[in-house]
């Protein structure tokens, strides 16, 4: 006997919802999922009547889905908000050139105007010379740094309000415990916040609107809906402490399907104790971008690069962010210490 | 963020391998016999010092234990508890101005019943644990899991802690004179000199008070059933775990112990951490695995082994000859996907063979946590505390959370009725903003009014029957998830049952007379109704 989708009780159920192991048909979940993001966008107040909103969106799974949520809410509940799409090409050969295409593709059937930049454009490196520099170790953190750099960028220059990111919730609480496995106190705090309006002046706020969505649920929503999207590991990502926290998350949700939703849950009512040093958000001294230290990390992985010394911005060097801005020369045992280490 | 050794490039470097003949690197004398961390090569005698001073350490730096008071030792026969014990020991047989100066007594709660151990197992580990416990003279205390059944309701409520919290040196002296002087008034042929140099009187009392008043089968088929009505592995391992507190609990409070030492080490607690985040006890974190306890309000739980790893304790174990106990538990021998704990502490234990810092880094970010929703342990009202963890709940509904995510979910996925069909835009919330929507009310609505999850039809309409007491509305988020991997809510314990009645009742009453109420007793009760579903 077929089961019958237990919201209309009418059709058969095609799929179980991984998130509350109903049985829903397609329709319904539809329905289900964009209700939901409805209800997260409108709870947490992410956009205002007549925003001018950037999706960040890289050819993959998330961002698509997004990019067409976005859409459709936006004309059925009359958001009123001026959608485009922003996205970053790292200049990696064989992998954000195919994905870029996908973005192309989602720009005509969505009829959203696209915005790239580009790290060649911005910084002068590509990720496939960095990595050519850097090895293909520690290349994630140069491609990290750089990405949130360039968004911000980017919708800067096309004037948003706001970015809205893909990040689902499987993302977000495995950024949890990632930050409890390296001991991140600040990031921990700020890891499950949806959006970071709060965090000052000066850059443009981002948010996450499918941060209650579980992954598995975007591939669903995605396959039924038939959209297009590129799905392709990055070719310079080894990832594996991130791997680490991801296959547990995956277990975890194997052994008891709300733990995603759990682990937010744990995340979202942590507080630090008083008195443990945060550090402070001032602004950076080459560049004026926000920054914890003098200078911001991508201008020290920038300075790093460009001085053939990539191991700069790898690891803490505080001390050396003087010297860097007032232009002195290094000592060769410094010097020494910064050059990529050869294998 | 995304690579391995990122941060640990510079020290791989340099990596030093140890010689077989190194010496000690303390008192550069005598042949260094183990490595604590990279590098530490300790010999035999400093090793020993060097635990023993992280005991008293650990104990100097908290402050929290006073002279004259009773200790309870929870000791399962474990390698880590079993060394607390044998630290304690240490401690109390020093000379005088060093001496640690409580009353310490010991408590096993055996759990065979539910792990399912036979009699004769069950008997054999006891008998074993006896012969260690009697050596150290210390009164102690065999509890079975069976007792849980016929415990009282009253180990539910919070107690009131007789002294203050000591903050500050000298506030610790002022709490250490007002702790006398109540024992004094309360006991005054007691003082802290006799209760310390007649340890012997007091272990007198062991065959009576410590022996085990004997279990009938019975009971041991009530338990089973309890522990068979949990569906999933994890759940049953939380609500043991719950269970044991509230054993442990009941005897400190009926045999005067006012202190809890438990014997978690640094490497359980970093498992315990990374475990109750993803069971979602994210709000009691810091309570769950800080140094002290304070939850229970007369008892408090302290953590004196938490500045050691495992290995250090399983050496100074091994080579101190400090006798251990094994005792099969609900999760030996199962796969590692069989529990949410289990998985954790699976996946915490490979991790540290790979990266030596992992547990140490975990539980440093232990420190540094706090409690959202301060638990003020001594006047918050026991309403606002989860009915079985006693932790201060954590379901309050806010505007957009993880948790209403989740309501918001099973509500869309089971409604009946308007479908994708049904016209958009009137079913929820109109555009933006405003932000309360009209479909919210059903969230935030009333406290009894069961709405949207059980109803059949639209929001606020089915009020639930009288008869059932809905134990959701007084367990905190974690506690939920337990209870609703259970198959029956009623084949829990009669004490919590009763309770769980007990503040229906209350909070009913309280609803009846809101109006008469003033502002203070208003924010909680708003606090209340809005933690019930």
């Amino acid at each position: 006997m077929p089961v019958l989708c237990s919201s209309c009780a009418e059709k058969r159920a095609v799929l179980k919802r991984p998130k509350t192991a109903h049985s829903l048909c397609k329709e319904c979940f539809f329905w289900a999922f964009e209700e939901e993001v409805h209800q997260t966008i409108v709870s947490a107040q992410l956009f205002k009547h007549g925003e001018t909103v950037g999706i960040g969106a890289s050819g993959g799974k998330d961002s698509t889905v997004l990019a067409h949520v976005m859409k459709v809410l936006n004309e059925r509940y009359n958001y009123g908000l001026k959608l485009l799409l922003l996205s970053v090409d790292e200049g990696i050969t064989g992998y954000r050139d195919d994905s870029l295409e996908t973005v192309k593709r989602n720009q005509q059937q969505y009829e959203l105007p696209l915005k790239i930049v580009s790290y060649e454009e911005l910084y002068g490196w590509t990720m496939d010379a960095i990595v050519k520099q850097v090895g293909l170790k520690n290349n994630c953190t140069f491609c990290g740094v750089f990405r949130r750099q360039a968004l911000d960028r980017g919708a800067m220059m096309l004037k948003v309000d706001k970015i809205c990111t893909g990040h689902n919730a499987d993302d977000v609480a495995e950024t949890v415990l990632m930050n409890v496995l390296r001991g991140d106190i600040a990031r921990l705090r700020r890891c499950t916040a949806i959006s970071t309006a709060s965090e000052g002046e000066g850059v443009v706020p981002r948010c996450k609107p499918l941060k209650y969505a579980y992954e598995k649920e975007i591939v669903l929503y995605a396959y039924f809906k038939k959209l297009d999207y590129f799905s392709t590991e990055c070719i310079y990502s080894p990832n594996a402490y991130r791997g680490h926290a991801r296959t547990f998350l995956k277990d975890l949700e194997a052994v008891r399907p709300s733990a995603i939703m759990d682990v937010i849950h744990s995340g979202e009512n942590l507080s630090v104790r008083e008195g443990v040093k945060m550090p402070v958000q001032g602004t950076c001294g080459r560049c004026g971008y926000i920054s914890s230290q003098a200078l911001c990390k991508s201008c020290v992985l920038l300075e790093g690069l460009n001085r053939g010394l990539p191991r700069l911005g790898i690891g803490k060097h505080h001390r050396l962010h003087e010297k860097i801005l007032s232009q002195q020369p290094l000592t060769q045992k410094e010097e020494r210490k910064l050059k990529a280490v050869d294998f | 963020m995304c690579q391995v050794d990122e941060e640990y490039n510079g020290q791989l470097e340099h990596r030093v391998t140890p010689r077989v003949s190194k010496k000690c690197v303390k008192c550069k004398e005598n042949t260094a016999v183990l490595i604590i961390r990279a590098g530490d090569a300790f010999c035999r005698g400093c090793f020993k010092e060097y635990f023993i001073h992280k005991f008293r350490a650990m104990l100097g730096k908290n402050r929290v234990i006073f002279p004259g008071e009773k200790v309870l030792l929870a000791v399962s026969g474990g390698p880590a508890s079993s060394s607390m014990l044998s630290q304690v020991q240490e401690g109390l047989s020093r000379d005088a101005p060093k001496k640690l100066r409580f009353v310490p007594g010991i408590i096993y709660i055996d759990e065979g019943g539910a792990s399912g151990q036979s009699m004769e197992e069950r008997e054999r580990a006891v008998a074993q644990l006896e012969s260690v416990f009697r050596a150290t003279n210390y009164h102690y205390h065999i509890v079975h899991l069976e007792q849980v059944l016929s415990l009282p309701s009253s180990v539910l409520e919070a107690g009131s802690s007789a002294t203050e919290k000591p903050q500050t040196g000298s506030s610790y002296k002022a709490a250490v004179d007002q702790f006398i002087q109540t024992r004094k008034n309360q006991h005054p042929d007691l003082s802290v000199e006799n209760a310390q140099s007649h340890p012997s009187s007091l272990s007198m009392q062991e065959v009576e008070n410590g022996g085990t008043s004997p279990i009938t089968p019975e009971q041991t088929q009530a338990l089973q059933r309890l522990f068979a009505s949990v569906r999933t592995l994890t759940a049953k391992e939380d609500l043991l775990h719950t269970l044991r507190q509230h054993l442990i609990l009941h005897t400190a409070r009926t045999q005067g112990y006012t202190k809890v030492m438990m014997g978690d080490s640094c490497s359980r607690l970093a498992i315990k951490l990374l475990s109750n985040i993803s069971l979602g006890r994210g709000a009691s974190l810091a309570t769950d695995t800080g140094f002290s306890d304070p939850r229970y309000g007369d008892v408090v739980i302290v953590r004196p082994m938490r500045d050691y790893s495992s290995k250090e304790i399983a050496y100074y174990n091994r080579m101190f000859d400090i006798p251990s106990v094994f005792i099969p538990g609900l999760d030996t021998k199962a796969q590692d996907k069989a529990s949410i704990q289990h998985l954790t502490e699976s996946f915490v234990t490979k991790l540290q063979t790979d990266f030596p810092s992992t547990v140490s880094t975990i539980y440093r970010t232990s420190e540094k946590l706090n409690t959202a929703c301060p638990p003020q342990n001594t006047h918050t009202q026991p309403s606002a505390k989860c009915l079985l963890c006693v932790c201060a709940l954590d379901t309050k509904l806010e505007e957009f959370s993880a948790y209403q995510a989740t309501l918001i979910s099973e509500q869309l996925s089971q409604r009946r009725g308007p479908g994708p069909g049904f016209t958009p835009g009137t079913a929820a919330a109109p555009g933006l903003p405003p932000a309360s929507s009209a479909s919210q009310c059903c969230y935030s609505g009333g406290g009894q009014h069961q709405s949207c999850m059980t109803g059949e039809g639209g929001c606020c309409s089915s009020a639930k029957e009288p008869e059932t007491v809905d134990l959701k509305s007084l367990l905190c988020y974690s506690c939920r998830l337990t209870i609703k991997d259970m198959t029956a809510e009623d084949a829990l314990p009669q004490y919590i049952l009763s309770e769980a009645e007990r503040r229906k009742r209350r909070s009913q009453m309280r609803e009846e007379i809101s109006e008469f109420l003033l502002d203070e007793e208003e924010d909680e009760a708003i606090l209340r109704v809005n933690g019930s579903l």
